[in-house]
């Protein structure tokens, strides 16, 4: 195994992991939809019943794709964190809430009523796939931050890597296209959200009322998500000159990065049509309530191959638009060839991980 | 292009009162989470073998009271997890190469085992045999405590630093051996303390809602069994406790013996040291320690420090001034001063910078291989280069000082509280109306949480100044923020957790109050 060979596994494994938790999502988008799709207190508590179940699978998920990160590219770690903090404290308060809504909203005891925990859920439900989104979009938007290893040695300010403004990453919401994927996100959690719905809870009209919203939902993603997805197959990429190793900008690098990895092309191709199959046979036969897992594995598809067309082929995943060379390399940004090996071998548990996770879930669904 | 702005003391200040209050919430239901697990375990395994429906109520009413605890425990920790990219960005380049791992491999492996089985474990009951429902119960413990396994080698490896080496051209530490750093003693003993130290948590939280109980003369049947178990359960850990706490002690005087110092308010060492059991510490200022001398008031037992530390009635422990102005170590070796340190600490980071830029400007310059064996040679003193002052490395004695005591006086309280308990419990008919036992239990409980926190104020406010020991001090591993969006985010912790907190403790008394564990 080469040190190039174990970046680029290393980018794969997170890259899955940001898929199976946009995928996951699906808890924050049925949460979002919980005042629509149940209107008595029944309903309601059927669908938060439905989610409460999964919702620590997706939290994990999240915690285990920053844990990867931190290990695997902590200087990406460090310079997101650290400089958009405020985007990522929004997301990370918005999930904390999240985390004891669901115990809390029916005990008794609980203080602030059932209502103010659920708004709670719809409140992460939106702002959370939305800020996601528009956090990935900077993979390929460039954010602005400046990153300076020398600067361990400034004694009166040894800090690396800093926000090149004072909105401490907030300014990334102003940008179009960030909100464009945000809101694509957004409706694409609510579409999942709603498949994941009809799929899990036995009841007519929650059922009828997910598919009215599956069809809002579709409409607005397949929108932003298309605009967005064309503007980057357009757009100048950052790519990563082969022989200096400096960061040049390239007209349509990302179709390029498409063209010379054509299997990535496949990917997103047939993440797109399972996603539309999953969608239409759901609308056109009222009986077929299994749409969440070809919709799913769809989305699994694209989302991987969107974050390895920005990471690999020579491609700077985490672009400055500060300063042009601070822009983060899977190179320049990787843990050690020692660390990323040993992560190797903790890897290979994953399939076992994934085995009885699914194994648990096929006994308590059984009946 | 890099405006450099001088890091504003206040914004690490902030930095590390956020730190603090989330670990200290983080903490607050992290010992119930992993205490609780354990005795959960016992009760559904008595359900298991007996068959008898009242274990299984049983099993149920505590899990109940686990997983109200449980959400918050995971709300906390996400938190603390995305902190060290947002609010210690320097540190996570710096050191991310060994500190990561942990992290990630705690998600890999334990938050996954416990979110998959403590959903069995809620939602199973009537979905899976009894058999399978046990071992998700045990698994989720198992989880717990191998996610407490990994988060203290991360811990453990910051207060003593292993398996790794500096790498000029990253500028930043790299792994050598993840052996060295997941098996350090350092690290075991810290796993041994803090596990034990929750199940103790888990013992006393226990017997006072089952005293209560016993007070308002309810459940009694329940309150009596579950006393049982965790009275035997407390001795036990109480005992590990204290003895992987002394084990701490020794691991402290060799690798953090300014620690031990503040823990003992010792200013001048010397051989067969004395340990104070109390003495009057001012609370509210640093102590003029310079001066030499001893505490006023001070009452102390002969030689215990030493015997304490190195495990010899003679041993040598360092006091203040001497880890100040140098010593000479028993094995001969001599220990430099503050400003001899501070002075090759400087000698590394001005070698590492002109190594950089006679590198940038030509790879094979000749002058690199001199500048990379200096940075060797002064490597071991790195963090000491920004420190500016010798009190600087001299962390804040009186709260060290009386948390330490605060630990060790509740742990031997403790020791005497589950041994009367367990003999009533398991000798006398502890339903009786023994009131005073009753509440004492009662009082126990927040005796207990505080002797808890108390641990890790000694350990985390003893290692300061350092972020990693002798390597990275707080100033140079914090994040380029302004402080005024820190002190906003601390103020915004402080009121969510707080609220969090007091929702949680008022359902807690609610599923307590209404005991019914048919629902
Ligand atoms: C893996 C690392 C780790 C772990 C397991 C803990 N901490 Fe910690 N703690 C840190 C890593 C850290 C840190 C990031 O390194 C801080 C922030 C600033 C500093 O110097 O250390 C810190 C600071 C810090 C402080 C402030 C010290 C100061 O700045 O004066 C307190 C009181 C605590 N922690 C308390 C705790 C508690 C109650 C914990 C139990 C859960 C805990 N820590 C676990
Ligand atoms: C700074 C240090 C710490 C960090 C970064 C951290 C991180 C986390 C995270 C991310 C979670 C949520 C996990 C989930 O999604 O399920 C969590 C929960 C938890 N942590 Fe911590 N933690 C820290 C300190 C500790 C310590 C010292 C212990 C124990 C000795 C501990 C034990 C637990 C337990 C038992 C839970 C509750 C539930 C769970 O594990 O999911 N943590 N922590
Ligand atoms: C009775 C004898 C005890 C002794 C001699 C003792 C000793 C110690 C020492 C020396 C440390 C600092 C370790 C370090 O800085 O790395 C420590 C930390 C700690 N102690 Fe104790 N302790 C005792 C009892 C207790 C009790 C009763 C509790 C809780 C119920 C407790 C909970 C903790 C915790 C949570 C920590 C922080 C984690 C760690 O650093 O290991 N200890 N203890």
């Amino acid at each position: 195994m080469t040190y190039e060979f174990l970046q680029q596994y290393w980018w794969f494994i997170v890259s899955l992991l940001g898929a199976l938790l946009v995928f996951l999502l699906f808890v924050q988008g049925a949460n979002s939809l919980v005042f629509r799709l149940g209107q008595t207190e029944d309903e309601q508590r059927l669908v938060l019943e439905s989610t409460g179940r999964k919702w620590e699978i997706t939290f994990t998920t999240l915690v285990t794709f920053g844990g990867a990160f931190f290990a695997s590219f902590p200087l990406f770690y460090s310079t997101s964190f650290g400089g958009a903090y405020w985007l990522w404290m929004i997301i990370l308060f918005s999930f904390v809430l999240q985390a004891v809504s669901y115990e809390f909203q029916l005990k008794k005891g609980n203080l602030l009523g059932a209502r103010t925990f659920r708004c709670f859920l719809v409140f992460n439900g939106v702002v959370g796939p939305t800020l996601l989104g528009g956090a990935v979009a900077t993979f390929f938007n460039g954010s602005n931050f400046v990153v300076a290893k020398a600067n361990l040695t400034e004694l009166a300010s040894p800090v690396i890597s800093r926000w090149a403004n004072g909105s401490a990453g907030l300014d990334a919401l102003l940008d179009p296209w960030n909100l464009c994927l945000g809101v694509a996100v957004l409706f694409l959690a609510r579409m999942l959200g709603a498949l994941y719905i009809i799929n899990n809870v036995d009841h007519a009209t929650i059922r009828l009322r997910a598919r009215q919203q599956l069809v809002a939902a579709t409409l607005f993603f397949l929108v932003f998500f298309l605009a967005f997805f064309g503007w980057v197959l357009l757009k100048d990429g950052y790519a990563v000159d082969a022989t200096t190793g400096a960061i040049v900008m390239e007209p349509m690098k990302y179709l390029h990065n498409y063209l010379s990895m054509p299997l990535l092309l496949v990917l997103t191709v047939v993440g797109v049509a399972l996603l539309l199959y999953g969608v239409a046979r759901s609308l056109l036969f009222p009986h077929y309530v299994r749409g969440i897992w070809p919709v799913g594995i769809g989305v699994v598809l694209v989302v991987l191959s969107l974050l390895l067309v920005a990471g690999l082929g020579a491609t700077a995943y985490y672009p400055s638009n500060a300063d042009l060379q601070s822009s983060l390399t899977l190179a320049n940004s990787c843990s050690s060839e020692f660390t990323l090996r040993t992560m190797f071998y903790v890897s290979l548990l994953v399939p076992f991980v994934v085995a009885y996770i699914a194994y648990v879930w096929r006994v308590m669904d059984k009946k | 292009m890099t405006h450099l702005m001088t890091i504003d003391p206040t914004l690490i200040d902030w930095s590390r009162a956020q730190f603090a209050l989330t670990a200290i919430y983080h903490w607050l239901f992290v010992p119930l989470t992993l205490g609780l697990a354990l005795i959960m375990g016992i009760m559904e395994t008595c359900y298991y073998r007996t068959g008898k429906p009242f274990w299984k109520d049983t099993a149920i009413f505590w899990q109940r009271l686990f997983g109200v605890n449980f959400a918050i425990g995971v709300a906390t920790g996400l938190i603390l997890e995305f902190e060290f990219g947002t609010n210690w960005s320097n540190y996570s380049w710096f050191v991310g190469d060994i500190f990561g791992a942990p992290l990630a491999i705690e998600g890999i492996v334990a938050f996954f085992m416990e979110s998959t089985f403590v959903a069995v474990m809620f939602f199973g009951w009537q979905k899976v045999s009894r058999g399978f429902h046990l071992a998700a119960t045990w698994l989720t413990g198992l989880g717990a405590t191998i996610s407490a396994w990994w988060i203290l080698v991360a811990n453990a490896w910051m207060q003593n630093p292993v398996g790794c080496t500096f790498n000029p051209n990253t500028v930043r530490n790299e792994m050598t051996s993840f052996a060295e750093v997941a098996l350090s003693p350092f690290a075991i003993h810290k796993f041994c303390h803090t596990v034990s130290s929750t199940w103790v948590v888990g013992a006393v939280f226990v017997c006072a809602v089952s005293c209560w109980y016993l007070l308002h003369r309810r459940e009694q049947e329940m309150a009596r069994q579950s006393i049982k178990i965790a009275s035997i359960v407390g001795i036990a850990a109480a005992l590990i406790t204290m003895m992987t706490g002394d084990f701490s002690a020794v691991q402290v005087a060799e690798k953090q013996p300014m620690k031990l110092a503040a823990m003992e308010a010792l200013y001048d060492g010397g051989e067969g040291v004395s340990l104070t059991a109390v003495a009057a510490v001012n609370p509210f200022e640093q102590p003029n320690y310079a001066k030499g001398g001893e505490a006023p008031l001070r009452i102390a037992i002969p030689k215990g420090l030493s015997l304490l530390a190195t495990h010899t009635p003679n041993g040598f422990v360092p006091g203040v001034n001497d880890l100040l102005n140098g010593y000479t170590r028993p094995d001969g070796q001599r220990e430099p001063s503050a400003e001899e340190k501070m002075m090759r600490g400087r000698q590394a980071i001005t070698a590492l910078a002109q190594y950089r830029k006679i590198k940038a400007a030509n790879d094979n310059d000749t002058r690199l291989p001199a500048l990379e064996a200096q940075l060797k040679r002064d490597m071991p003193f790195f963090g000491y280069g920004y420190i500016k002052d010798r009190a600087e490395l001299v962390p804040y004695i009186p709260i060290n000082f009386y948390a330490f005591r605060v630990m060790v006086g509740v742990g031997t309280l403790l020791m005497l509280f589950f041994l009367i308990i367990g003999h009533m419990a398991w000798r006398n008919d502890i339903t009786r109306p023994y009131r005073w036992l009753h509440w004492a239990a009662l009082a126990m409980l927040p005796l207990t949480y505080v002797a808890s926190e108390a641990g890790w104020i000694v350990a985390e406010l003893g290692r300061q100044p350092w972020a990693i020991q002798d390597m990275l001090p707080t100033v140079a591993a914090v994040s380029n923020l302004s402080a005024g969006s820190v002190a906003t985010t601390f103020f915004i912790f402080l009121a969510l957790f707080t609220l969090l907190l007091v929702v949680e403790v008022s359902i807690l008394c609610r599923v307590i109050k209404n005991y019914n564990a048919h629902h």
